[in-house]
C-alpha cells in the first residue's frame, strides 16, 4: 500500500495496464515527454516508449478518430482529452461514432476505448475548461460514464474502464487531483463499473452525489449529524449506467433523498436520478426528492467560480427542506 | 527529397520538393537590425516607426507586469507574450480600426491596441463578466480558448464584410498547434471558396505547450497549407517587425481589392511558459534553443534599426516604459473597482430576455445575495 493522490492513482492505473497488456496505448496532447498538463502520464513515456505513449497533433477530433481506428485494429486506446471543455471538438467521434459501432456492426467491432479527461470547477482554469458535461455523455446510449471521487476508486475504476470492451468516458475532477491522499494498493485491482458506493451510512436521508460533490456531501453530512440528522452519502461513481439497485436500497432505507451535482440544473444526471427514484420508490418517500445543482448559466471561470459552484451549505439547506417536509 | 520506393509508377517526391521550394522566409531586417531586402521596405514615416517601437516596448512591459500580477494573485489566466511582439504588434500595426480581429488566448495585446481598455483586459483575465461588456463597437471578439474556433468564424465575419461592401478585413490568429485542427482547414477553405477579405495568421512559436512543431505535421512549412485551400501562403520572419508589417499590409490590400484571403505564418518564439498555470518549459525546451531565439529578439533588432536611423534613443525608450508602468497601475486600480460577482449577475447576462428557468433562479439568487 502507498499513500497516493488521485492523480498518482490514475497514473499508476495506466502504468499497471500498459505493463499488463501490450495492446494498451496512451496518447493525447502533451501526454508524452511532458507527462500531460496535470502530470497524469508522468514518466509513462520514459517507461514504455514512444510506441505506447505518444503525443498527438493538436486536434481532438483527430484523437477520437485515431482511437476508433486503433480499436478497429485490435488495440486498446486510452486517449486523453486535455480538458473536457474541449469535448465538443470530438463529440462526433464519441457520441456519433464509437458509441455506435457495436450496434452498427452487430457486434463485429468492439470499441475498448477509455477517454480520460479532466473537468470540474474550483481550480481557476480559463474559460471552457472546467464545465461539467457528463450529462451530455450520459444521454448517449453506448457509452459508460465514470467519475471517481477518491484515489482508491480512481485506480480501480480506471483499470476496469481500460479492460472494458465498450467505450468509457472517464472524467477526473481537477479539484480532486491533489486535494488529498489515501491508501491505494500497489499492482492491479478493479472496481466494477456501474456500481455505486455508500461512502457514509445513515438513516434519515440519502444524499446522492458524484465527483467533487461527494466531498461536499460528506461535509454536509457531518454538519447535519451535529443537528441530530443521520445522512447517508451515496457516491454514484458511474453516472451511466446508473446503479439503480444501490440508489433504491438507500432511499428505501432513509425514505428521503436529495441529489447533488456540480453541473447546471437543467436536464442532467441529477434529474435522471430523481426520475428513477420516482419511477421505482415513490411509495417509500416521505418527501419529494430535491436537487442541488448550479444555476443554468454558462460555467463562469476564475474568480466567479467560487460563488457559482454548489457547496456543502447548499446541500444542508436543501437536505433540511426534505428532512422537515 | 528522394523517394525510397523503387517501382512506383508515379513520381511524387518532386511534387513536394516543388511546394517546399516556394515557401522561403520573408525578411527585411536581419538580427542586427540591418536592411537585407531594400525593395520590400514599407513606406512608414519616422513617427510611425517610433510608434511601432513604442507599442512593442509597452507590450514587453505589459507582459512582465502581467506575469508578476499573476504571481501575486491579482490576475487570473495569462498567456505570456514576450518574444512574439513583432508577430503580434507589427501585424496589428498594418490594420485599420474598421478591421475585425478574432484573437487567440495569447493575443490580448492586439485587442488592447485595437481599443479594449487595459482594465477590461485584466477583468477578462480574472474571469469577470464585465471584461467584454459594451465592446460591440470595438471590432474584436474575446480571445478564443477553443483552438481553431476563431478560424472558421473568421470566414463568416469576412463574408459579412464582403456582403456589406465594407472596405475592411477580418484577421485571426492561431499558433502552430492550431493548424492541426479541422477548424483551421475549414476556416481557410471557406474563406477561399467565398473569396472573402480575411487574413489568417499562424504564429509559429515552435511549440504547442510541450509539443514541438515537427510533431504536428510532416509539412515543411505551415504557410504551404494555403496551397490546398487555393490561397496565398507566406512564411515570414516573425521576429522582424517590418517583414510582418509588410506581409499583413499586402494581404490586407489584396483582401480589400477583392483578391481573397491570405495565410501568413510568422516564425517566432515565446520566451516564457505556455501560460501561468503551471507550465514548465524546461521539461521540453533547452536553454540553447531559448538563447538562440533571444538573439533574434524583435525589440533589439528594431531598436538598432531605429537608432541607426537616429530616430530612437534611451530617453524615448524610458518614456515608453514609464508610460506602460503608469497605465498598468491605473488599469489594475480600475479593475479592482469592479463589483464583486454574484450569481444573479451571471444569470442576467445569459440573454436579453431570460427564459423561465433563469427568471426563477434569478429571483432566488437575488434574494439570497441581498442578505
Ligand atoms: C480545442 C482545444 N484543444 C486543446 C486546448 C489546450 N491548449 C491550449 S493552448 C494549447 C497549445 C496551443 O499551441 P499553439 O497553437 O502552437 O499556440 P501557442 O500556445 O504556442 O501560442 C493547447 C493544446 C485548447 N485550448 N483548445
Ligand atoms: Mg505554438
Amino acid at each position: 500500500m502507498a499513500q497516493m493522490t488521485m492523480i498518482q492513482a490514475i497514473n499508476d492505473a495506466m502504468r499497471v495496464e500498459l505493463k499488463r497488456d501490450e495492446k494498451v496505448l496512451v496518447f493525447g496532447e502533451d501526454v508524452g515527454v511532458n507527462g500531460g498538463v496535470f502530470r497524469a502520464t508522468e514518466n509513462l513515456h520514459a517507461e514504455f516508449g514512444e510506441d505506447r505513449v505518444f503525443d498527438t497533433p493538436l486536434a481532438e477530433s483527430g484523437i477520437g478518430g485515431l482511437a476508433i481506428g486503433l480499436a478497429v485494429q485490435g488495440f486498446r486506446p486510452v486517449p486523453e482529452i486535455q480538458f473536457f471543455g474541449f469535448v465538443f471538438e470530438v463529440m462526433d467521434s464519441i457520441a456519433g461514432q464509437m458509441a455506435r459501432y457495436h450496434f452498427r456492426t452487430g457486434g463485429s467491432f468492439e470499441m475498448p476505448i477509455t477517454i480520460r479527461s479532466p473537468f470540474g470547477g474550483g481550480v481557476h482554469t480559463p474559460e471552457m475548461h472546467a464545465d461539467s458535461l457528463e450529462g451530455l455523455m450520459a444521454q448517449t446510449p453506448g457509452l459508460k460514464v465514470v467519475i471517481p471521487s477518491t484515489p482508491y476508486d480512481a485506480k480501480g475504476l480506471l483499470i476496469s474502464a481500460i479492460r472494458d470492451n465498450n467505450p468509457v468516458v472517464f472524467l477526473e475532477h481537477m479539484k480532486l487531483y491533489r486535494s488529498f491522499r489515501e491508501e491505494v494498493p500497489e499492482g492491479e485491482y478493479t472496481i466494477p463499473l456501474g456500481k455505486a458506493d455508500v461512502k457514509r451510512e445513515g438513516k434519515d436521508i440519502s444524499i446522492i452525489a458524484y465527483g467533487a460533490m461527494v466531498h461536499e456531501a460528506l461535509k454536509a453530512a457531518d454538519e447535519l449529524e451535529k443537528e441530530g440528522y443521520s445522512a447517508e452519502v451515496v457516491d454514484l461513481r458511474t453516472v451511466s449506467p446508473l446503479d439503480i439497485e444501490t440508489i433504491i436500497a438507500s432511499v428505501e432505507k432513509t425514505n428521503r433523498a436529495i441529489v447533488v451535482q456540480e453541473a447546471q440544473k437543467q436536464a442532467g444526471v441529477a434529474a435522471n436520478v430523481v426520475a428513477e427514484i420516482n419511477d421505482r420508490a415513490i411509495l417509500s418517500l416521505e418527501a419529494p426528492v430535491l436537487r442541488v445543482a448550479a444555476a443554468d448559466t454558462v460555467f463562469p471561470f476564475s474568480q466567479a467560480e467560487s460563488v457559482w459552484l454548489p457547496n456543502y451549505k447548499d446541500i444542508i439547506e436543501t437536505a433540511k427542506k426534505v428532512l422537515t417536509f | 527529397m528522394a523517394s525510397k520506393t523503387k517501382n512506383a509508377k508515379l513520381e511524387v517526391a518532386s511534387q513536394l520538393d516543388a511546394v517546399d521550394k516556394e515557401f522561403q522566409t520573408f525578411q527585411i531586417l536581419n538580427e542586427e537590425g540591418e536592411v537585407v531586402n531594400e525593395k520590400a521596405l514599407p513606406d512608414l514615416t519616422d513617427e510611425q516607426l517610433q510608434e511601432l517601437m513604442r507599442r512593442m516596448v509597452y507590450t514587453r512591459i505589459l507582459d512582465q507586469r502581467s506575469i508578476s500580477l499573476n504571481r501575486q494573485g491579482r490576475l487570473g489566466f495569462y498567456a505570456p507574450t514576450a518574444g512574439q511582439e513583432a508577430s503580434q504588434i507589427a501585424s496589428h500595426f498594418a490594420l485599420e480600426k474598421e478591421d475585425f480581429i478574432l484573437p487567440g488566448y495569447r493575443d490580448v495585446p492586439q485587442v488592447i491596441w485595437h481599443g479594449l481598455p487595459l482594465s477590461k483586459a485584466f477583468l477578462w483575465s480574472r474571469g469577470h463578466y464585465q471584461g467584454f461588456e459594451n465592446t460591440a463597437a470595438l471590432n474584436v471578439l474575446p480571445p478564443q480558448i477553443i483552438i481553431g474556433a476563431q478560424y472558421v468564424q473568421t470566414a463568416g465575419v469576412a463574408l459579412g464584410l464582403k456582403k456589406k461592401g465594407e472596405k475592411a478585413v477580418a484577421i485571426t490568429y492561431t499558433g502552430d498547434g492550431g493548424t492541426s485542427q479541422g477548424d483551421f482547414y475549414e476556416g481557410i477553405n471557406f474563406a477561399s471558396a467565398y473569396q472573402v477579405p480575411a487574413i489568417f495568421v499562424v504564429q509559429n512559436n515552435g511549440f504547442a505547450i510541450s509539443t514541438p512543431r515537427h510533431k504536428q505535421t510532416a509539412a515543411k512549412t505551415l504557410a504551404q497549407k494555403a496551397v490546398a485551400a487555393g490561397i496565398p501562403g507566406i512564411q515570414v520572419d516573425g521576429m522582424d517587425p517590418l517583414a510582418v508589417y509588410v506581409a499583413v499590409k499586402d494581404a490586407r490590400e489584396r483582401a480589400i481589392n477583392g483578391e481573397g484571403p491570405t495565410l501568413i505564418e510568422t516564425l517566432t518564439y515565446r520566451y516564457g511558459p505556455h501560460t501561468m498555470s503551471g507550465d514548465d518549459p524546461t521539461r521540453y525546451r533547452t536553454k540553447e534553443l531559448d538563447s538562440e531565439w533571444e538573439k533574434k529578439d524583435p525589440l533589439v533588432r528594431f531598436r538598432k534599426y531605429l537608432e541607426n536611423k537616429g530616430i530612437w534613443n534611451e530617453e524615448m525608450e524610458n518614456a515608453a516604459i514609464e508610460q506602460a508602468k503608469e497605465e498598468i497601475k491605473e488599469a489594475i486600480k480600475e479593475a479592482d473597482q469592479a463589483p464583486k460577482q454574484k450569481v444573479s449577475d451571471l444569470i442576467s447576462i445569459m440573454s436579453k430576455e431570460l427564459p423561465s428557468n433563469l427568471k426563477e433562479q434569478y429571483e432566488i439568487y437575488k434574494e439570497k445575495e441581498s442578505k
